[in-house]
């Protein structure tokens, strides 16, 4: 979806300012977010391109103005009630009123010491890449409602091919059912600064993203 | 909000979703374990051993592994060598990826709207923003990292450093030289 999230090239935020000496966590309730994240993801609750899908459908007044770790708890609470895990009168009251549903499976603390691990999202495939490194390809102009990985800020331009990852998890279906993985080869493409920003961008610079096969086509 | 994330901690400890033990773990993991110090060992061993060097450039995550770290961002870790012609610079502008696994939880200033918005269009800005000054012929490759795979840049080893150790060298390499927002500490430099 164009969100707020989607923030490349955008004007206006001022200047990076880096914290000295900045701790992990700025309170511990954000280590508990962190961690309750962890854990749903590896019980198979949602997977990780559900967490952004839910983060980038909030207001955007609230997607720029709340703490970073706030937004995944509220993007948390949404997913809980949207997948019937969780009710919002028990979410409100603090404690369950019904049973929880089952899921795959629970994070031991003997795994969690382990970092909680991600899964691999890199699949097998028989399906040849429509692309090898060196090939030149636009960026679609796409524009879907639901969750993509391509920025608007490369989409109908033009870049070439400088790796290629494999097949991998595609997040367009992903975002939309826990087994809907719907495997994609995936390219990085390396753009020209100036094919992105115009005649007056910087001509030093070249900005690659990790990109989807059905998101190019051959230039 | 210590008291909104309390409750739902609870709600889904009732429904049998979460451990409160394995988010204790999860929490003292992420700040007492995996740190940009674990990057800086492999940087390090980088700047020591140019075979080391030679396989982590062909491929990050089998170089990684070799190392006995046993996690999941390796699977799909790329590392980006800067040299005098060349810098390296990862963002993500969608959301705030990062290789957690290397070098622990991003810092505030990564997941935030500046860094996020500019870093793809005005990346000498940005390192401006960090004190940092490169040549005005230095190309710089800015990566954004839109899928799963992570980036690691390998910053230019400091002048002054022959025959320091791979401990001594590990101090130099400053986390965000690493994501490529800042450059390798000179010896004796704060």
């Amino acid at each position: 979806m164009d969100g707020i999230h989607d923030m490349g090239g955008m004007d206006g935020f001022g200047k990076v300012e880096p914290e000295p000496n900045e701790p992990v966590f700025h309170a511990p309730w954000e280590g508990r977010v962190l961690a309750m994240q962890r854990a749903m993801g590896f019980a198979g609750a949602w997977n990780t391109d559900m967490s952004r899908f839910a983060q980038e459908r909030l207001p955007p007044s609230v997607y720029v103005t709340v703490s970073y770790y706030k937004r995944w708890a509220l993007a948390m609470e949404a997913n809980l009630i949207e997948r019937g895990l969780a009710d919002a009168d028990e979410i409100a009251a603090g404690h369950a009123l019904r049973a929880g549903k089952a899921l795959k499976r629970k994070l031991s603390p003997d795994t969690a010491a382990k970092g909680a691990p991600r899964g691999s999202f890199a699949r097998e495939t028989n399906r040849p890449a429509r692309f090898k490194i060196g090939d030149r390809v636009r960026a679609k102009n796409i524009h879907p409602k639901t969750h993509t990985r391509l920025p608007r800020y490369v989409r109908d331009h033009v870049g070439a091919v400088v790796l290629v990852h494999g097949c991998h998890v595609f997040p367009d279906a992903a975002a939309l059912a826990v087994e809907n993985e719907d495997p994609q080869w995936l390219y990085t493409v390396r753009f020209d600064g100036r094919e992105l920003w115009g005649p007056d961008g910087d001509p030093t610079v070249k900005v690659s993203v990790d990109a989807f096969e059905p998101y190019l086509e051959p230039a | 909000m210590q008291l909104r994330v309390r409750a739902l901690e609870t709600v889904l400890a009732e429904k049998g979703y979460i451990d409160p033990a394995a988010l204790d773990a999860v929490v003292e993991t992420y700040e007492t374990r995996i740190g940009p110090h674990d990057g800086a060992r492999v940087v390090a061993k980088a700047w020591s051993d140019p075979e080391f060097k030679r396989r982590l450039l062909a491929d990050g995550t089998a170089a990684v592994r070799a190392l006995g770290r046993d996690n999941r961002v390796g699977d799909h870790l790329t590392v980006l060598e800067n040299t005098p012609a060349r810098h390296n610079m990862v963002v993500c502008t969608l959301c705030s990826c990062y290789p957690w696994e290397i070098l622990g939880l991003p810092p505030v200033w990564y997941k935030s709207a500046p860094y996020r918005s500019r870093a793809v269009k005005d990346p000498r800005g940005v390192l401006a923003d960090f004190g940092v000054k490169l040549p005005a012929d230095t190309e710089i490759l800015v990566w954004d990292s839109t899928a799963e795979s992570r980036y690691l840049v390998l910053p230019m080893r400091p002048p002054g450093t022959d025959g320091m150790s791979q401990d001594q060298l590990a101090e130099l390499v400053s986390r965000d030289s690493m994501i490529g927002t800042g450059l390798a500490k000179a010896p004796g430099a704060q």
